[in-house]
């Protein structure tokens, strides 16, 4: 099976929100809301149970031909944010009855009928996408579209992307793919553009990449992920000494210091 | 229909009553509610028109009617980070899970060493009601508690979560296997059965008693959560003496205020305690602020007081006070009580307070972003 990944292109995204629209309708994700939240044109704010895909609106201070805008006008940047699908997720390593799983093409599915709801990979996941559904009691995140991938098929993002700003491809692909396109970008003057793959840090690289321009930060998208496995040792240290102390601690006061009558 | 301003804006004027026309299949919006969000997008537009800026809740724009997003301020401040989904039950099995798993041992080796054997059955009562307590509040705070069994599909040493349920499972088990043949054996005298039963029960609940009275700490502390995953190597032993502190103060609560190794484990813990205390206070980095400042900054100290100074202080006094006559000896016993309702009240809000904290850390967008 081949592994697989998304490459969002921020460059070349305009905002027009089909890939979660085509998500939800795929999917059938339940509406969240039809609320403005005065955040540019993003009413949706974050990735979360009912949000698998997410279009960012990064508004800059003025820069001409940033966006495509007039000189005068903000300019805009869109990014759609989806699961990272992390190669050490930490969610997968969280969770306790094996629901979420790796599927064969190297995405990470949570199982819906096995989850029970426990949360622990709401707290495990670096980048906030897990979420749980307080009506269903189960957590939920974007499936890769693993039912459409195992026919054949391209995420539904992908699918209703209109610019091609959302790829889908073999991974190896795709890295080769987003290198030639900074390349690009970076010989049309955008040396700001950089690629998001968290591949520097423990996470290891993700299935969701993402080339941006300026800082990852002002897309919500933290510079320096840590899958939460890396404090186990330092904890289990703590654990074993805080263990350790309770078993000498109690055999010295009990053989030390008899009762008096 | 339309309110008295928006009059003054021609061309908006109406947008407020326009019925909302779409949405088939989809949920269809009453009127009323899409009145009231036409109303709130009315009111942002004309804020902005008029000042060049929105005063709203959740609008933050400086000179331009919207906001602006930038490597400063991030998403426009929204949280990167998922609040935790646990409600009031996973604080409170933190604290009896910690009290009955450090009843359990120090009942086990009180048991093995010889000690008061009203001790040793006080010890394996706390151990045995948190042992079918514990339980029932995780089950009660899953999100499909029907299928709790679902924990016990597969054993995952990487995840604290799984290795917690297979401990809670073993201790659970001996705690209340221990306790009620105790039980048994002075109801009906002893027997062979019975005997193998309690040493069995016993031996097992003191091998998972250990671990399980303090792996909160690792469960919490191995999060993308940044207060939490920073502490992660003290917090075991921090929530370790904490369940220690609590399984002491109950045993003393519970009639065994004489006995000096209570006492000096108390004092031990209390000690742990106060040092617990002083890390977090002596470290100064932004992640650790939900400790210090706020609600939860609050609690965590009047909950580190009440685990680790007050307690300790007290059992020293008591300790120096019992050294004199008879006034000296019920001055003692007194302070001694006081120190016991110290210690299980701190170790409660001490579990209350770094759940707390965990929360207002993941509201933090800076931190994870790292930005000052």
């Amino acid at each position: 099976m081949p592994t697989t990944a998304f490459l969002t292109d921020s460059t070349l995204c305009i905002g027009c929100k089909a890939c979660e629209v085509a998500c939800k309708e795929w999917n059938g994700v339940a509406e969240d809301g039809f609320d403005w939240s005065g955040f540019s044109y993003d009413n949706t704010g974050s990735v979360g149970h009912s949000t698998w895909r997410h279009v960012k609106f990064v508004e800059h201070t003025p820069e001409p031909g940033f966006g495509g805008n007039a000189p005068e006008l903000s300019s805009w940047g869109f990014s759609s944010d989806v699961c990272k699908h992390c190669e050490n997720a930490g969610c997968l390593e969280a969770c306790p009855t094996g629901s979420i799983v790796r599927t064969e093409f190297g995405g990470v599915y949570i199982q819906p009928d096995i989850c029970n709801g426990c949360g622990y990979c709401v707290v495990s996941c670096p980048f906030g996408v897990v979420e749980r559904n307080n009506d269903d009691g189960r957590a939920f995140k974007c499936t890769f579209c693993y039912e459409r991938q195992k026919a054949g098929l391209v995420p539904a993002c992908a699918k209703a992307c209109p610019t091609e700003s959302i790829k889908f491809g073999d991974m190896g692909d795709l890295q080769a793919r987003a290198e030639d396109r900074l390349q690009e970008l970076h010989r049309r003057g955008m040396r700001d553009a950089t690629l998001y793959d968290a591949a520097d840090t423990s996470v290891g690289g993700t299935h969701a990449m993402f080339i941006l321009r300026g800082d990852p930060r002002s897309y919500n998208l933290p510079p320096k992920p840590e899958v939460p496995t890396v404090y186990l040792k330092k904890a289990w240290t703590s654990s074993a000494l805080a263990a350790g102390l309770l078993l000498a601690g109690s055999l010295w006061a009990f053989l030390g210091l008899p009762e008096r009558d | 229909m339309c309110p008295q301003k928006c009059r003054a804006l021609p061309g908006w004027a109406g947008v407020g009553t326009r019925p909302y026309v779409g949405g088939g299949g989809v949920r269809r919006m009453d009127d009323d509610e899409n009145l009231g969000r036409e109303r709130r997008l009315l009111a942002l537009r004309r804020e902005a028109e008029l000042r060049g800026d929105v005063k709203g809740s959740g609008v933050r724009p400086r000179g331009a009617p919207f906001p602006v997003a930038s490597p400063e301020t991030g998403y426009y401040g929204i949280p990167l980070l998922k609040q935790p989904s646990w409600r009031w039950e996973v604080p409170l099995y933190f604290f009896v899970g910690g009290a009955a798993g450090a009843a359990a041992v120090v009942g086990a080796i009180a048991d093995y060493t010889g000690a008061d054997k009203r001790l040793v059955r006080d010890a394996r009562w706390i151990a045995a009601a948190g042992a079918v307590i514990s339980p029932a509040l995780l089950i009660s705070d899953l999100g499909r508690p029907e299928r709790f069994l679902n924990m016990m599909r597969v054993f995952k040493p990487k995840s604290p979560m799984s290795v917690g349920v297979w401990t809670l499972l073993g201790f659970s088990g001996g705690a209340a296997a221990a306790a009620f043949a105790g039980f048994m054996r002075e109801r009906n005298g002893p027997s062979f059965p019975l005997r193998v039963l309690e040493n069995a029960g016993q031996a097992a609940s003191l091998v998972f008693g250990l671990p399980f009275s303090n792996y909160t700490g690792v469960l919490i502390g191995a999060t993308a959560i940044p207060v939490w995953n920073e502490n992660a190597s003290n917090l075991p032993l921090h929530f370790g003496a904490s369940g220690v502190s609590a399984a002491v103060g109950l045993l003393e609560l519970m009639g065994h205020q004489k006995s000096r190794a209570l006492q000096a484990i108390g004092l031990g813990a209390a000690m742990i305690e106060c040092w617990e205390g002083w890390r977090i206070e002596s470290r100064h980095q932004p992640g650790l602020n939900p400790l210090k400042h706020g609600s939860s900054g609050a609690l965590v100290r009047v909950g580190g007081a009440l685990s680790g100074p007050v307690p300790a202080a007290l059992r020293v006094l008591s300790m120096v006070a019992s050294e004199a006559n008879r006034e000296g000896r019920e001055r003692s016993r007194r302070l001694r009580r006081w120190a016991s309702i110290s210690a299980v009240t701190g170790s409660l809000l001490t579990r209350i307070a770094w759940v707390h904290a965990g929360h207002v850390s993941a509201k933090d967008w800076r931190e994870p972003l790292g930005i000052r």
